[in-house]
């Protein structure tokens, strides 16, 4: 017993339990679940049943089996590589939207900390600078899979992607600012920690939505053109370049682009909750002091979660909702008004800072 | 001459020009939609095929039948008005004589080839002794092969399913068998024989 606490105390161990807890258990089945949940609320969305049919006997689920029958499917699918493509590039590109969609939770805590222990991998100082590094890496996953296939859609659909991501990334680093001077700090737990102060006594939570409304809505923004879904889907582009940048792949590797996809949904989703609506922090839950430890853990990780659900169900709601931007309004919506936006956000922020702090 | 040309007016404003009060617009629809389907499924207009069927009309042509007589046999008495009329030539009708003298004939085969029909009814109007109807009600025939089409007489029974093999109702075993000449003359129509 004994043993087992000094092991577990390792710095190392409980990093790499804590990757396992997070990725295995909340991320990869957040991702894998929304990739039915989109199918399912997407019928519901157009008055259909939507997918209910994988059964094993007479057991379907309500269409829960299609997410083992997409799996099974995607597995023994043959995994083709089209004449011409590079070879190498071509099998490495699915892997890099993935990976960095999945290590955005690295620096995402889910709970408060109890004494040493933090429910966070890792508490980086440059904190949301990793997080652009990572989606940045992202753009090499479109740029190398449109290139590598030797295919024209799919180049038409690696240049959009690249080109939507690059312009989409300097405002949403610019959107970040006000959120960054509000709260003084670029690492995460700070900026959590921020946000559990309160305006007029114990009235109004200092939650990000509410500090930076303008800078909600641009960070959200650009974080659903990161993630490439309607209304800025250009780069896939159904009805002109048939599936853009990933066209030609075909079995485990369209899957890892799809899963990919939907493990970007949830990143952005839970970015949201962290900065914009205060983390873990349960609002005027202070106020109850002799809350047992146990039950405000279990409080705030569900909180967390919720706040999460929503964001992604809100994701999926706005693809199903509006239409698709065509590339140059993508491109003009980008540069000429939301990125003297959020350069005016960060001016009016600075002001307001300096005038009342 | 001049073209007369209807300028379509061009929907602008405030709340075109800033998109997001259009969005919401939009987003009301959808999440209206979508919590009244979460609840109960209310606007769902789906049929689940398989399971549910929609409601055929009375008048709807689909697979055919052979009619009977209340003791149970054919009410076809070969006379090839169908096979005659049928446009798609589906129909084919051997004669064979009926050991009940009363009655000229009877199809000793009757074969639809379902795959040739046309679903056209004409056989059905054409029947003088409403022997042939298209009434079963069967929307769909998917069989795994060709031959299971080939629909002879005994199978061209109210209920009968391809897909079940059971072992046809009324064969030529079952016909009424008179025990003398006699007692099959005056039948049961009321007709004499000749």
């Amino acid at each position: 017993m004994d043993l087992i606490l000094e092991i577990l105390s390792i710095p190392l161990v409980q990093s790499i339990l804590k990757i396992a807890f997070i990725i295995l258990l909340f991320a990869m089945p957040l991702g894998t679940v929304l990739t039915l949940m989109e199918r399912k609320w997407s019928a519901m969305i157009q008055d259909r049943v939507g997918p209910n049919r994988a059964n094993v006997g007479n057991y379907t689920g309500n269409g829960l089996l299609h997410l083992a029958a997409d799996g099974l499917k995607s597995i023994f699918k043959e995994d083709t590589i089209p004449q011409g493509a590079n070879g190498f590039l071509y099998l490495i590109a699915p892997f890099f939207g993935l990976i960095a969609g999945v290590a955005t939770f690295a620096i995402i805590p889910i709970a408060g900390p109890i004494g040493d222990f933090t429910f966070q991998v890792t508490d980086i100082e440059p904190g949301l600078l990793f997080i652009f590094a990572i989606t940045s890496l992202s753009v090499y996953g479109a740029v190398l899979a449109g290139t590598s296939s030797n295919s024209k859609f799919a180049l038409l659909g690696g240049t959009r992607a690249s080109a939507q991501m690059i312009s989409y990334e300097v405002f949403m680093g610019l959107a970040l600012m006000g959120i960054f001077m509000v709260y003084g700090s670029t690492r995460v737990s700070d900026i959590v920690n921020g946000q559990n102060e309160y305006w007029f006594g114990n009235l109004i939570p200092m939650w990000g939505v509410f500090t930076q409304p303008l800078g909600f809505f641009l960070f959200f923004t650009a974080l659903i053109a990161e993630t490439k879904r309607a209304p800025f889907d250009a780069p896939e582009g159904e009805s002109e370049i048939v599936a853009g940048y990933f066209l030609e792949y075909s079995g485990m590797r369209w899957s890892a682009f799809m899963l990919a996809e939907y493990v970007a949904v949830a990143g952005v989703a839970v970015l949201m909750t962290t900065l914009f609506f205060g983390g873990y922090h349960v609002p005027w839950l202070h106020l109850w002091e002799s809350a047992p430890q146990w039950l405000v853990t279990l409080l705030q990780i569900g909180k967390f979660s919720i706040v999460t659900i929503f964001f992604c169900w809100l994701q999926i709601q706005l693809r199903w909702t509006l239409p698709k931007f065509r590339f140059d309004q993508t491109m003009s919506l980008g540069w000429k008004k939301l990125l003297p936006l959020s350069l005016a956000n960060t001016a009016l922020t600075a002001v307001v800072v300096l005038a009342f702090m | 001459m001049e073209l007369k040309v209807k300028q379509v007016k061009r929907v602008d404003g405030v709340k075109e020009a800033f998109y997001i009060p259009a969005a919401f617009g939009g987003l009301r629809l959808t999440v209206k939609h979508f919590f009244r389907n979460l609840f109960g499924s209310r606007d769902v207009v789906t049929i689940n095929y398989p399971e549910e069927k929609r409601p055929v009309s009375m008048r709807w042509r689909g697979r055919h039948r052979l009619t009977r007589k209340d003791d149970g046999f054919l009410k076809c008495v070969a006379c090839y008005m169908c096979e005659t009329v049928c446009p798609a030539k589906c129909i084919h009708i051997e004669a064979g004589e009926h050991p009940d003298l009363s009655i000229e004939k009877y199809p000793v085969r009757f074969d639809i080839d379902e795959l040739r029909c046309v679903f056209c009814g004409l056989c059905v109007e054409a029947c003088p002794k409403e022997a042939i109807r298209m009434d079963t009600g069967v929307v769909a025939m998917a069989y795994s092969s060709r031959k299971t089409f080939d629909f002879t007489r005994d199978l061209l029974r109210d209920n009968y399913d391809p897909n079940q093999h059971e072992s046809p109702k009324y064969g030529d075993e079952d016909l009424p068998r008179p025990e003398s000449q006699e007692s099959a003359l005056p039948n049961s129509q009321g007709i004499p024989a000749s």
